[in-house]
Parts: structure tokens; C-alpha cells; sequence
């Protein structure tokens, strides 16, 4: 019985795998962009933005996003402190 | 007359374009319109053969690019509908004989003479590929729901935007209902979500399209078969018709129901 379960429940996940892997497969492709490449430019721009202001490191959500044909950059970057400009 | 160019395309090989084109051409040929269709894919020859006209070739594309012959005396004149013409491709291995601009003069030409131009786009995203783009007035994009055939499809709409070809229309082709209920085949409302175009056909999975290929026969001469009906469909949308979708469901619950009764 619980072997049937297992198949069903594997057997419901083939569809639903395929979508995933796709979604991310696409958003690569039109980005022309690799997970390491998107690695390394989060890791940039968030290297930009803590010279100007501190930010919450491990609140930080960086993705791509599918919407339409057209992909978003949509960057959710918490500020720990407005501290000023280090102009010294 | 002034015809439209509609090209049909999927960058992945195998999707079922060929059949696609055959039976489009059949469907609307089918409703009095004068149709002609090109097989666009030099040195693989093959619409010949499903359409069932493979023993009538003399002439073929490149003869007509190259001014060994009339546009006229390639076209093979179907026998079954009066309105139905195929240009076939060359056998040649010289791909580069024919160029987007030669598929241009030759469907201007060709557009006075009939009501519908349809091409056979050849698999990959070269220059086969951007010969049967050039003339485009719509593209249809063919992919079945499978996750190689998806990814090369996005790739062919990223392209044809770039041609500023699109936007796209999508054919999913080899829909099995069954498989889509057990979860385990992407649906076409997944499809359409992923590749975020318009869809104009839903091929249901028939093993009719097999049996007629094989007779050289395309299905949709047979208004009883499923994907027969979804071939006419789509012909009826290219149109301008608004024609529902199939509800490939209803039709397998019928079906099962015959066979419990049985």
C-alpha cells in the first residue's frame, strides 16, 4: 500500500518537475545568463550597494523572474542602517 | 489574389512540422481556398511524401531560384483538391543555394497566384531557418510537451521576435490526455504559460496521424479522427475564425465509456 503511494505521488511530480527545471532552463536562456554568471553579478551589485549603505546580507532576495516573454530583475535588498557616506 | 505567408516552425526536428504543414494545407485547400505549400527544407526533402505527391516531382525550389524553370512548373498540382499545389525541396547538399531574399521574390510571385502560402521550415536556427522566416506574415511555432521540444521552441520565438516575424503562434502537437491526467505530461495551459504566446492549435496524440502519413494521406482528410478535427480547427483560426478548443477529455470519457460498455 504504501508503495502504491509512493508511485502515485512520484507519478504526480513528472509534470510538475518538467515545468520547474523548465522555468529555470528559460530564464537562462534568455538572459543568456549561467547560475554562475547570475551568482557573480548578485554578488557585484550587492558589493556596490553595501559601499553606500549597510545591508541585511542574509535578508537579500535576488531573482529573475519570467513575466511574459520579458524576464525582471527584482531585488529585494533590506538596508540595516542608514548610515552616512564614508567620504573620508 | 494576394496571399498570406504563413511559415511553420519549431527549431527542434521531430515535433511534427511537416505533418502540420501537410495537413493545414489539406484543411484549408479543403474550403475552396487555393493553396500552395514549400518545402523549405533543402537536402531533407520530405512534405512530398506525407502530402503523397512524391511521384510527381520534375521540378523543385532551387530549379525555380536558379531560372531552370517557371514558378508554374513546379507546382504540383494536387489530385485529390483542385486548390492544393506543392513546391518540393531540392535534393542538393548545396544549402546555401537558396538565400531569404531568393524566398522573398519567389512568394511575392507566388502571392498572386494563390490564397495561401505555407512553409516547411527546416529543424535548427540557421540559414534553412531564416529562409523560410523572411517571407513570413505569420509564424507558427509547433512543440510537443516535452521539455527539449519547450526550451527550443523559446528559443525559436526569441528569434522570430528578433526578425520582428512574431509575435509567434504555438502549436502543441502529440497531446496525451491520459498522460496529462496522471500528471506526468506537461498540459497545454503549462506549455502556453511557460512560452507566454498565443496558442492556435492543441494536437491531440492520434495514432490515425501515423496510419494516414503511411498512405500518404494526411488526417485531415478524415473528419472522424481527433487530431483531424484539430488540424481543420486550426485552419479555421488562421482564418479569423473563433473556434473552440477540442475537449480532449470529453471525447476520452466517451471513449472509455464504449469500451466498459463493451
Amino acid at each position: 500500500m504504501a508503495d502504491w503511494m509512493k508511485q502515485v505521488t512520484n507519478k504526480k511530480q513528472s509534470a510538475q518537475d518538467a515545468k520547474e527545471r523548465l522555468k529555470l532552463v528559460l530564464i537562462h536562456d534568455r538572459t543568456e545568463l549561467t547560475p554562475d554568471e547570475l551568482e557573480k553579478m548578485k554578488n557585484e551589485l550587492l558589493e556596490v550597494i553595501s559601499r553606500h549603505v549597510e545591508i541585511d546580507e542574509k535578508a537579500v532576495r535576488i531573482t529573475i523572474n519570467q513575466d511574459g516573454r520579458e524576464q525582471k530583475l527584482t531585488a529585494d535588498i533590506p538596508i540595516a542602517s542608514s548610515r552616512k557616506r564614508n567620504i573620508g | 489574389m494576394s496571399a498570406t505567408v504563413v511559415t511553420i516552425t519549431s527549431g527542434k526536428g521531430g515535433v511534427g512540422k511537416t505533418t502540420t504543414t501537410a495537413n493545414l494545407a489539406v484543411a484549408l485547400a479543403n474550403t475552396g481556398q487555393k493553396v500552395c505549400c514549400i518545402d523549405g527544407d533543402i537536402g531533407l526533402r520530405n512534405l512530398d511524401v506525407v502530402l503523397g505527391l512524391e511521384n510527381r516531382i520534375v521540378y523543385d525550389l532551387v530549379d525555380v531560384i536558379e531560372g531552370r524553370c517557371r514558378l508554374r512548373q513546379a507546382m504540383i498540382k494536387d489530385k485529390r483538391l483542385e486548390e492544393l499545389y506543392l513546391i518540393p525541396a531540392a535534393q542538393t547538399r548545396d544549402k546555401s543555394a537558396v538565400s531569404p531574399s531568393d524566398m522573398v521574390k519567389l512568394c511575392n510571385e507566388l502571392k498572386e497566384e494563390v490564397d495561401w502560402i505555407l512553409i516547411d521550415s527546416p529543424a535548427g536556427i540557421e540559414r534553412g531557418f531564416r529562409n523560410t522566416i523572411a517571407p513570413a506574415d505569420e509564424v507558427l511555432v509547433v512543440t510537443n510537451p516535452e521539455v527539449s521540444a519547450v526550451r527550443d521552441a523559446d528559443r525559436i520565438i526569441g528569434l522570430i521576435e528578433a526578425e520582428e516575424k512574431g509575435p509567434a503562434k504555438l502549436i502543441i502537437n502529440r497531446v496525451n490526455q491520459n498522460l496529462i491526467k496522471r500528471g506526468d505530461m506537461l498540459s497545454a495551459d503549462d506549455v502556453v504559460e511557460l512560452l507566454a504566446i498565443k496558442l492556435i492549435g492543441i494536437i491531440p496524440d492520434d495514432d490515425n496521424v501515423i496510419i494516414s502519413t503511411n498512405r500518404g494521406q494526411p488526417v485531415a482528410f478524415e473528419p472522424k479522427s481527433k487530431a483531424g478535427i484539430a488540424f481543420n480547427n486550426i485552419a479555421s483560426r488562421l482564418k479569423g475564425n473563433d473556434v473552440p478548443f477540442l475537449d480532449l477529455d470529453a471525447k476520452d470519457d466517451l471513449f472509455s465509456r464504449l469500451f466498459r460498455a463493451n
